[in-house]
Order: C-alpha cells, then structure tokens, then sequence
C-alpha cells in the first residue's frame, strides 16, 4: 500500500520490516494511549508521530508512518493525511539540526531576515536546503511566540532567542561539535526565556 | 502599581514547583471550591466576575460554561486552548512555562464547575518544551493528590493530560483544536453544533484559554463581585499583555484592565517608552489579526478621548478608527517601519497557515501575498492597492472559520489607514527598507 499512499516515496518493505520502537519509546507511546479512553486510541496519533520522527531519524518516511498505523490501528492514509498537514512533521529527510528561524511581524522587526541572511552564507546553503555532511537544515517559520525575544530560531525542543550573529556562530560551533540529532522530544532543552 | 492576580508570583525562585506555589497560596480555590462551594455556585462567581475569553475573541466565560449540555450518561470536558499562535503573542507561553500549577489549578475548579472527569491541555507542538514542564507539574499534582480519585477525601475525581499539536495556527480554532486532539488534520468544524453540545468525541466540551482557566483561581477566591470592580464596564479583571517590536522593555505584562494605552506604552513600569529614542509609527494592540492603527489613533479615539487597555475603549470607532484587544499580543513600530512589508509578513503567515477548506481564504491569502510581494519588488501598479482592497473584502464572512477575517482584516486596515505607501511604492517602482539599519544594529548588538 506504501507506495501508492506516501505519493512520491518509494516504499521499502524491507526498511518496514526493520522499523520498530525502543523499549523506552513503545512505554512512552503506551503511557500516550492510556490517556484517551480506549476506543479513541487514534487521538495519540500526533504525539506518537513526534516520538516516531525522533526515533527514526528526524523525518517520517513511509515505511515509519506505516509502522504508526501499525501500533495505533489505523489506516496508513489516516497518519499521511496528518503528517502532511502539520508543519513540524518532516516527510522527507532533513539534517542532524533544523534551524527553524522566526519570521513573523516582531521577528522581522528585530532582523529575522538578517539572521536568515547570515546563516544561510555561514553554511552557505539556502532556505529548505540541508548542508552537504547532513548536519544542518535551514528553514523558516511562522511565530512561534518568541516575539518579546525576538529575533529567534528554534532548534528541536530549544528555543534561541534574542539572537545576535555571535549567538548564531556558538550555536553552530556547539551544534557540530556534539554531532546528534535534535528533536522537538528532546528532554535536555535550552531556553532562554 | 496595577494590581496582579495571575502572574504576581513569577519572580519567587522555584515558583513552578508545588511545594513553593503551595507556600505562596497555590491550589487554594480548589479547596475552597470542593470543600464549600457546589458546581453551580463556582460557576455563577465566574458569571459575576464578567471574565471574557482571554485567548482573542473576548467572549463572557460564564456565559460559555452555562451552554454545556449535560445530558445523562454522557461525559463532558474541559479542553484547554494552549495553541497560542495568534503573532505577537505570546503570554501563555510565559504563565505555562513560569507558574504551570497556575494552570492546573485552574483546570481542577474549572472542571469541578463543569462536571467534567477529565480535561486536556492542548499546547502547539513548538512548545514541546514546556509541555514538559506543564506534564512534570501534572505529575507533581497527581502525587499530592490533587488530580486523581476523590480529590480532597471529596467525590470529586479528576483526570488532566497533555497533548501537543503538530504545528498549525488554524488548531488555535476551537472545533480545529478538538479535530487534532482527536488525531485528525486541523480543519475547522461547522457550528452549529457548537463544541458546548458536541466537542470533543461528540461529547458537550468546553474549550477555554489558559488565561482565562487561570483567571478562574482570584476569582474562586475573592468572589466574582470583587474581581469584577477592577477595570471598566465590561472589560473586568486583569490581563496579560505579550508586548513586543521597536520597544524598550519586551515582555508579558498584567495589566488592570482600563489604565490608558500611552501609560502602557510609554511608562517605566510596562514598555518603557520607543527604542532608540525613535518616534512610534504603528500599533497591532491585539496580535496580527486586529487592525493597525496609526500613532494618533492608538492614543486617541477619532473623538479626542484618550483611548483605554480595554474591549470596548480600544475597539471604539469600529475598524473605521478603531481596533481590538484581541489575544493582547501588542506590537509597536516605529518611525522607521514600512506598514507594507510589516504587512507582508502577516500576509504570508495567514497564506501559509490557511488549512485550505475554503476557497476564500485558500485562495485569496495567495493572492494577497502574491499582490504584496510586488509591491517588495517595485513592480506593483497603483491600481494593486485597490485589487487588493477588493480581495480582502471577498474573503471576510465566506468562510468557516474566522481565519478568513483574521487575514482579511490586517490588509483592510493597513490600506485604511496607510495607503499613502502602497502608493509611493507603486509610483516609484521602488521598495527602500529604510529600518534595515536599525534593526542590523540590535543584531549586531
């Protein structure tokens, strides 16, 4: 089914086969099920996506949005047909890190764009694109309620706010220096409110 | 100094543990609620009270609770509406992060009002983080049995969950919120049947904002009668003010509602006055949706009063001079800002977070975009700015949910009131971002 659901991905079965989760994420998945009552099992579905696209490497790929329709019996359709439609849930592969620079109203105010300008030339790549050892993706967003610590980009579960180039340069330095995925699960997160 | 009911406590260290919001009278209205007060009573202080919706429409909270259906057999619930995603907001992000048991609270009296067993705090996905901090204060709730069985050695028992959202501003919508809490794409619902009779899972629900379920703790515990004698008329109680743009002091801000809006502006308590000793231009008063209005306007109503932090001040004059207190997201821009391009950044938020039902609004936040991007690129014509003009009034009441106004009604005011530069642009062939420098000096900062 894979193939003709997930539009132009090609479906894997062996990748499918491969795709299960960890012990400490299926507990988390359950602990999620358990809060809906038993026959609305499919209201779970977003934030087990989250904890599938941080287990199977920072994107849902259509082998990984299978495998939810698997635990949560549902229809692969009813987890595309999601996916597709929130912004955070990536169906095709991005970086170690996603930049999600602000670009809203009070961003834009406090120099959104020149953030974006000079990220874009320090890892001289363009907006939606991934730097060629897979370590950063750029990308830009829409308000993400960082405008009192404008301008920001947010990266997994951390917020960077009030960013300045030099903050912008130490983020990187940092970033590529630790060489792991960051996901919106991400307990360790840094904010700076 | 404005009195402070929700957040007067965010300065104590720790305040988001439950031990020292308990020290500092945490979780007190649900004990004066269980303990000696019934449901009908609870709900009657919050009518008294005059609490209007604090999440932007402003809608009387009593009046939402006294709708829910109460059929026989049925469950009900209490969702809470943390998709705080309206620009320029962002005051539930800061109360959620700071003092979460302030919300939990809340939940508990609120749903002891109610009858609701369980509840849900939906909060968009971006702030993963502090639906971590929310879950660990739930946690902290339930072990000192305040959330579980028979809380209180009462009847009542109470059960409240975390969701987080995927990333879209349309499930800031009530019936979009309940479609993606229960696991579906966020597309608005057709009211009637409003959430009050069948929300969430077809059940009667009542969705609030987390201020508003917050504000329902002073209430519980000084009385709907007092509570109501701060502010003016019908504009009750306090409010949280996300302030943001080219001004000294960015920051959430309670606010009494009724204290002039060029005290909040301009006095060291709130904003502390323009950056870079600059004059203002413009002011969102109520996140991206609400209309802009010019520095004279925003002071002074079209009849020369001096206009108020409040519903029915800042809202005098209709859209003709007037504007809305909305979420309280209040931006402010100063000399050096083009309304256009500001503009355009509202455009292409609504443009890509249209959930697509509607054609109005699918189509023409495109279109507008499209139009405004032009005007950034000198090729626009004088006769765009009535184009766009006739778009924006082809999309207001021709959808079904109200993101096709929210969209409409920026562009509407910014021509309004500001078409001067749409036209200069136009005549010129030319867009010169003149607050570019001033902007790369804070970066740079």
């Amino acid at each position: 089914m894979g193939a003709e659901v997930h539009g132009t991905q090609s479906f894997d079965k062996k990748k499918r086969a491969e795709i299960k989760f960890s012990d400490a994420a299926m507990a988390e998945v359950k602990e999620i099920i358990s809060h809906y009552p038993p026959e609305r099992i499919k209201s779970a579905l977003l934030p087990v996506l989250h904890i599938a696209q941080a287990e199977f490497g920072g994107w849902l790929s259509p082998e990984t949005m299978d495998y939810v329709a698997e635990v949560l019996r549902i229809k692969p359709i009813e987890v595309f047909e999601v996916a597709s439609f929130y912004t955070m849930f990536h169906l095709k592969p991005v970086g170690k890190c996603t930049f999600e620079v602000c670009q809203t109203s009070s961003c834009w105010l406090n120099g959104a764009e020149d953030i974006v300008k000079y990220i874009e030339k320090k890892l001289n790549i363009k907006v939606g694109e991934t730097t060629r050892d897979g370590m950063f993706t750029l990308k830009t967003a829409e308000c993400l309620g960082s405008c009192g610590t404008a301008p920001m980009l947010q990266c997994g579960a951390s917020f960077h706010e009030n960013l300045t180039y030099d903050k912008v340069d130490k983020l990187i330095e940092k970033y590529r220096s630790e060489n792991r995925l960051r996901s919106y699960t991400d307990k360790d997160y840094q904010n700076t409110l | 100094m404005g009195r402070k009911l929700l957040i007067h406590n965010d300065k104590v260290p720790n305040i988001h543990t439950l031990e020292v919001y308990r020290a500092h009278g945490g979780y007190a209205s649900v004990e004066k609620a269980l303990k000696n007060m019934t449901p009908d009573q609870v709900t009657d202080e919050v009518k008294k009270s005059g609490l209007r919706g604090r999440g932007g429409a402003g809608f009387p909270t009593g009046l939402k609770w006294s709708f829910l259906a109460k059929p026989e057999g049925v469950p009900r619930y209490l969702v809470c509406n943390a998709d705080e995603s309206e620009p320029g907001t962002f005051k539930d992000r800061y109360l959620m992060e700071v003092i979460p048991h302030a919300l939990i609270e809340g939940m508990i009296t609120s749903s002891y009002a109610l009858g609701a067993k369980a509840s849900y705090i939906y909060i968009r996905g971006e702030y993963f983080y502090v639906a971590r901090i929310v879950e660990a204060a739930i946690k902290e709730a339930y072990a000192a049995g305040w959330l579980g069985k028979n809380i209180l050695g009462t009847d009542f028992s109470h059960d409240c969950y975390v969701q987080v959202g995927g990333g879209a501003y349309i499930c800031g919508e009530e019936t979009a919120l309940l479609e993606s809490l229960e696991g579906k794409r966020g597309n608005p619902r057709i009211k009637p049947p409003f959430p009050a009779v069948a929300g969430l899972w077809g059940c009667p629900t009542v969705v609030n904002n987390v201020e508003t379920i917050a504000a329902v703790c002073p209430i519980v515990m000084m009385g709907g009668e007092e509570y109501a004698k701060i502010g003016i008329g019908k504009s009750t109680g306090t409010k949280l003010i996300s302030a943001s743009g080219h001004i000294n002091k960015p920051g959430v801000y309670e606010i009494e509602l009724g204290i002039p809006v060029e005290e909040f502006i301009y006095s060291e308590e709130y904003c502390g006055g323009i950056r870079n000793g600059k004059k203002m231009k413009a002011v969102v008063a109520g996140g991206s949706s609400v209309p802009i209005l010019p520095t004279e306007l925003i002071l002074k109503t079209a009849k020369g009063e001096p206009r108020l932090m409040t519903y029915e001040s800042l809202g005098d004059g209709g859209f003709q001079t007037g504007t809305m207190l909305g979420s309280g997201g209040f931006i402010v821009m100063d000399e050096d800002t083009s309304i256009v391009k500001n503009l355009f950044t509202f455009t292409r938020f609504y443009h890509h977070e249209s959930c697509g039902q509607c054609s109005p609004c699918r189509e023409g936040t495109g279109w507008m975009e499209k139009i405004l991007k032009k005007f950034l690129n000198g090729t626009a014509n004088e006769s765009d700015v009535e184009l766009l003009w006739d778009i924006q009034s082809k999309i207001e009441g021709k959808t079904i949910c109200p993101l096709g106004e929210a969209a409409a009604w920026p562009v509407a005011a910014a021509i309004r009131h500001f078409k001067h530069e749409f036209l200069e642009i136009a005549r010129n062939k030319k867009f010169v971002d003149v607050s570019h420098y001033n902007r790369l000096n804070k970066v740079t900062a």
